[in-house]
């Protein structure tokens, strides 16, 4: 079957051999701004930090070693659960809200759509500002929950780890709803209709059909959510106070604070193959359960 | 024949009125909106029974299809399986499995899984879960294909599929909606003798939907014919099509050569009958109605019913004098388009061995026995 679908991804290229030349310009615009760059900061990270703050440049493996410091392996770590959290987080989330807009009438679709997306028409910092407002100790939420006697003393919510975390959910769901309602969309509702006939139960049948059958939608979510949410400095560093650094503000740190670039090169580098590892490994995880859809 | 004004629903049972009911379906309406899209239907489905509902699109045969199955509850109305009251049970807890027109199949699963799929949310053991899968693939015939994905089989194997997906689970009735319409003209008419011959093979009780006149007429013990919600006729085949409680129903199921007039007086064993036509002289007709004479009414033949011939005939039968306006050879038989008065164009057919042939533009008799033909009043 594999063989077959390369066949016609060859026979495809051959007859629009000359559209490709139409790539050439994103191409070349890609190579020189985006490897050109990388490998400059690849080589930085094989370089040592001059006195003041400049790039010495000798080979040395010196900076890799540093990262092997308990401190580093903890932000990383750290990330790592930040982002997984916020993925689950927006899954559960993402997933009755992607269903609700696939299934809703099509007229409505492309509103409920943009109202989904209408949240990036105002600029992330402001979005992440608005939401220090909301989780100040003397902010609206703790404002309604005093005043309705939930609690009686407002909770310690900002510079919180929570307070990352709902941050990042919050910046990322979109990212895992649009996935999401396009694979729901393809779905026959049929499908889950004979799954209800013979005898699932409602949660069978979301488990045995609708997720092994809407995977592509649910491996692109999480890896569009988890990859921003793992590099990112602005929500912990507004939201989350010294205590919840992620490995992006440790990127960030050692470039303009520590002026330490060769560091931050190598931390750079181990994020991207921490991250490439990951979603390789998810990948083929959703292959496995999914496989048998793309033969279809 | 009896010519009788008839109810307009009737329930004419037939000889096996002894047998267990396994779905009784009392006074159901279902209303979508300001349409009530069944309207005040009851009938009983018996054990064993092959049971067709047919109409057009659109007369509520699906909507009474999910009924049954589950997925829509009726307005007013019981519907009963096995003698339990299924109003308000999900459809993973009614003993019912519904063979969707499109299959539905998983195309995640293999043919084996699909099937089993029925087995494995019952919690039935695996050892037990493959010989059944074992058995009902045998049935339809895919034993060998069991690793298959539904995408690599051809359309009359996923039908296979999903009626094995269904019969596995020894459901009190199997409900099928439009089983062979996805079908091409040829399979369709294999698998109708197949689908047939599995249901009387396992002893199921099948209770199918369709608008194809000739797939009902054959699969089915009886049939029900639905016509914008409500329920006109049910019978077996052969009651429904000889003898149909009205106009729509027997146009539904056959062609009917319509000739309008008006009921005359008794003459002898029968009636005579003035086609509104002023060309066509009065008719002797053997009926027993009671209706009074100048009471307006419809003559319904069949094609079969016909005779034709160029020379008058000498008996005494019945007969209305027409031109051939189109003949149309299908092999087996000869049908030809007839201009009957004015308005009426009617379907007469010879049979394949007959040697007379009539061209357009001739002037025919067609005749048929007294017995023969139904009066519908209006």
């Amino acid at each position: 079957m594999l063989g077959h679908r390369t066949a016609s991804v060859t026979v495809t290229l051959r007859n629009s051999c000359r559209a490709c030349w139409l790539a050439v310009p994103g191409l070349v615009w890609m190579a020189l701004f985006f490897l050109v760059p990388l490998g400059l900061v690849f080589a930085v990270s094989f370089a040592s930090r001059g006195t003041y703050g400049g790039i010495v440049w000798e080979f040395t493996t010196a900076n890799y070693v540093d990262l092997l410091h308990p401190l580093y392996g903890k932000i990383l770590s750290h990330s790592l659960w930040y982002a997984m959290l916020t993925t689950a987080c927006c899954f559960v989330l993402g997933f009755p809200l992607a269903y609700m807009i696939a299934r809703s009438p099509a007229r409505w679709q492309p509103v409920l759509l943009l109202l989904v997306m209408l949240p990036f028409w105002t600029n992330f910092l402001v979005r992440t500002y608005a939401w220090m407002i909301l989780l100040r100790h003397d902010g609206l939420i703790n404002h309604v929950l005093v005043s309705l006697g939930l609690v009686a003393t407002p909770l310690e919510l900002l510079y919180t780890p929570t307070a990352v975390v709902i941050g990042l959910v919050y910046g990322y769901l979109p990212f895992m709803v649009l996935p999401l309602y396009v694979a729901v969309e393809r779905l026959d509702p049929l499908l889950v209709e004979a799954a209800y006939d013979l005898y699932a139960s409602r949660w069978a049948v979301f488990t045995r059909v609708v997720v092994p059958l809407t995977m592509p939608g649910i491996v692109g979510g999480c890896v569009l959510v988890f990859i921003p949410s793992i590099g990112s400095f602005i929500t912990p560093d507004l939201l989350g106070g010294a205590r919840s650094m992620m490995i992006g503000n440790l990127i960030q740190h050692e470039y303009l604070v520590a002026r330490d670039w060769p560091l931050g090169s190598a931390v750079s580098f181990v994020l991207m193959a921490v991250v490439m590892a990951a979603v390789v490994l998810y990948y083929r995880q959703g292959d496995r359960s999914a496989g048998p859809v793309e033969r279809r | 024949m009896a010519n009788s004004s008839i109810p307009s629903v009737i329930a004419s049972s037939s000889s096996s009125s002894s047998a267990a009911a396994t779905i009784e379906i009392q006074g159901i309406v279902r209303r979508h909106g300001a349409v009530t899209a069944v309207d005040r239907v009851s009938f009983e489905v018996r054990r064993g029974e092959f049971f067709s509902i047919l109409g057009p699109s659109g007369a509520g045969k699906t909507s009474l299809l999910r009924m049954l199955a589950g997925f829509e509850d009726p307005d007013e109305g019981d519907v009963r399986i096995d003698g339990r009251s299924m109003l308000g049970v999900p459809p993973n807890r009614r003993p019912v499995n519904l063979v969707f027109q499109s299959y539905a199949l998983f195309p995640h699963l293999t043919v084996k899984d699909n099937v089993a799929f029925g087995l494995k949310m019952r919690r039935v053991p695996a050892a037990q879960i493959d010989e059944e899968v074992r058995q009902a693939l045998t049935m339809v015939k895919l034993h060998g294909k069991e690793s298959r994905m539904p995408g690599q089989l051809s359309g009359g194997e996923q039908q296979r599929v999903a009626l094995a997906r269904a019969l596995v689970n020894k459901p009190a009735v199997v409900l099928l909606d439009e089983p062979l319409a996805a079908l091409d003209q040829q399979l369709r008419q294999a698998m109708q003798v197949e689908l047939k011959s599995i249901q009387e093979q396992a002893g199921l009780t099948c209770v199918c939907v369709t608008h194809h006149q000739e797939e009902a007429m054959m699969m089915s013990d009886r049939i029900a014919v639905m016509h914008q919600g409500r329920m006109w006729q049910v019978g077996t085949p052969r009651e429904v099509y000889d003898r149909p409680c009205n106009l729509f129903v027997s146009r539904f199921l056959g062609v009917s050569n319509e000739l309008p007039g008006r009921l005359g007086d008794r003459m002898g064993e029968g009636r005579l009958f003035h086609p509104t036509d002023a060309e066509s002289s009065p008719l002797l007709l053997r009926t027993e109605t009671a209706e009074p004479p100048g009471h307006p009414a419809t003559l319904s033949l069949r094609p079969e019913q016909l005779r034709l011939s160029r020379e008058r005939p000498a008996a005494t039968d019945p007969l209305v004098s027409g031109r051939i306006e189109k003949t149309l050879f299908a092999g087996s038989e000869t049908k030809y388009l007839v201009r009957v008065g004015r308005e009426s164009l009617w379907e007469a057919r010879t049979s394949g061995t007959a040697t007379v042939a009539f061209t357009p533009g001739e002037h025919i008799f067609l005749h048929w026995s007294p017995a023969d033909g139904r009066l519908f009043f209006e």
